[in-house]
């Protein structure tokens, strides 16, 4: 789930992280008074949940309270990649010593939460990692044993931070440590973090990501914050044709799981895959291999012949597949021969002949004779536990290939 | 009476058919519907379902339980039409 700026904000002041005296409005007239309220310069920032906003016009400097209401009206009224702005966040400009970049975010690989610190804030922690290595300390934390802020000093110090500033970041990336594992998040980042003249620093900007199945688990701070439960994970992304069919078949079904993604698939190997990570070992395998799947999909939990089919169906009827790949890894809760049938009968309700469409099958598990029987019939290439997924993905491929 | 789906299909006897205990046990039974009562109580083979059959041999329990052991076939198309025993 993503959060607004002055969601997020939030979230950072709760962690007790400092943050600027900052108010947010869907009203020109009220970012007025908060810049009244807030008596000098300020900064009109777009609350929107994309990039891009200062090249886009979204962040303006005023230096009046009438100023900041004029700018706020136009912000308002500015659409930013698609996205009209919840509102406008009136901020104190800051008189800024330097600026830091604190983050935690989720390492999938390590399965641990991962800090990262640079003295180079303000700019993409991407670019930084890629140009100035030596300006990013990095270090994981346990999910599990109790956290110390003695490791967040680690990765400030790492970072090439030294004296007061180390000892004031210190409290900022420890909190902001805690508050990723107790709020449920996937990223937490302060970008930037500021060190004000008086030395003291504040949380200028924040961006936070909470994991979807947190979700249930954070209740009170969604409710918090405001956040009604029809704005749902507020994910970035319009279904394509292809994943609304497969989501609606799946919902019409309660006998098993499926799902399909070809958000930026358009090659002509088409994906019926799944188990237990099998699906994302797939992918990768068939990428590696030379192959372009077409999609993504997911299938399992013994799901039904009508299921599956329709999964099949909609893979073989998108742009440009020539043929389908059914690999799994060895299934215990799917049955083999259901899958079997499901594939089978999609190739033969769309006219086409099992044996050509299907270019491997490999699914090992349990019902795996029964299922076999069937793909002997149908005169489909397909292989038993034997045979690795890496080695059956890319027989599939060598088959598309040499057909193309 | 019989149904032949793509990859099963099932039989069953005229007479259990018109059985309506029976063809309500069997209607129960099956946990992918296969089977279903007519308004008059009598068995319908249910063709849209007959290739999720998953080979739970339910029905010929319900049928053997019943004394009409034998009655209900199942009929695996894909195996040189072999019947599920």
């Amino acid at each position: 789930m993503r959060f607004f700026e002055y969601e997020a904000r939030e979230v950072v002041k709760r962690a007790g992280i400092p943050v600027t005296d900052y108010g947010f409005t869907t009203d020109a007239a009220e970012a007025r008074t908060i810049a009244e309220r807030i008596g000098g310069p300020t900064v009109i920032k777009s609350q929107v949940l994309t990039g891009g906003r200062m090249k886009a016009g979204g962040v303006k400097f005023a230096d009046t309270p009438e100023e900041a209401e004029a700018h706020a009206r136009d912000i308002l009224a500015l659409e930013i990649n698609g996205h009209m702005p919840r509102g406008v966040l009136v901020d104190p400009k800051a008189e800024v010593e330097q600026e830091y970049y604190a983050g935690v975010v989720w390492d999938g690989t390590a399965k641990r939460p991962l800090m990262l610190f640079s003295d180079m804030g303000g700019i993409d922690i991407e670019q930084v990692a890629e140009e100035h290595p030596d300006h990013v300390g990095r270090g994981h934390f346990s999910t599990i044993e109790p956290f110390s802020d003695f490791q967040a000093k680690q990765v400030i110090a790492a970072a090439g931070v030294t004296g007061r500033a180390l000892q004031r970041a210190t409290p900022v990336l420890a909190r902001l440590a805690q508050l990723f594992l107790d709020n449920d998040m996937t990223l937490a980042e302060i970008n930037p973090l500021a060190e004000l003249k008086d030395g003291s620093f504040v949380a200028l900007d924040a961006h936070m990501e909470m994991e979807n199945e947190g979700m249930p688990r954070q209740k009170n701070l969604i409710e918090a914050l405001g956040i009604g439960a029809e704005e749902g994970t507020r994910e970035d992304h319009t279904p394509t044709a292809f994943e609304e069919a497969v989501k609606a078949i799946d919902a019409a079904d309660h006998r098993g799981v499926i799902q399909g993604k070809d958000t930026g698939f358009n090659g002509n190997i088409g994906l019926v895959i799944g188990a237990g990570g099998g699906s994302l070992t797939l992918t990768d395998a068939v990428r590696q291999q030379g192959g372009k799947p077409a999609n993504y999909s997911e299938i399992g939990g013994n799901p039904s012949v009508a299921k599956a089919c329709g999964l099949a169906k909609q893979v073989l009827q998108k742009d440009g597949v020539e043929k389908i790949a059914v690999m799994m890894s060895i299934v215990s809760n799917t049955r083999v021969d259901i899958v079997a049938r499901g594939v089978i009968k999609a190739c033969l309700e769309l006219g086409r002949d099992p044996g050509e469409t299907i270019a491997i099958f490999r699914i090992p598990g349990a019902w795996e004779e029964e299922g076999f029987k069937i793909l002997d019939k149908y005169g489909i290439e397909y292989c038993d536990r034997s045979v690795s997924l890496w080695e059956a993905a890319g027989r599939a491929v060598a088959k598309i290939e040499g057909a193309s | 009476m019989r149904k032949d789906g793509i990859f099963i299909a099932v039989e069953v006897d005229d007479q259990v058919a018109a059985d309506t205990e029976l063809a309500r046990k069997l209607t129960e039974a099956c946990p992918v519907d296969i089977f279903a009562q007519s308004a008059d109580g009598s068995l319908e083979i249910v063709e849209k379902n007959l290739d999720e059959c998953v080979l739970c041999r339910l029905c010929l329990d319900a049928a053997a339980a019943a004394g009409a052991d034998g009655a209900v076939k199942i009929v695996k198309l894909y195996d040189g039409d072999a019947v599920l025993a």
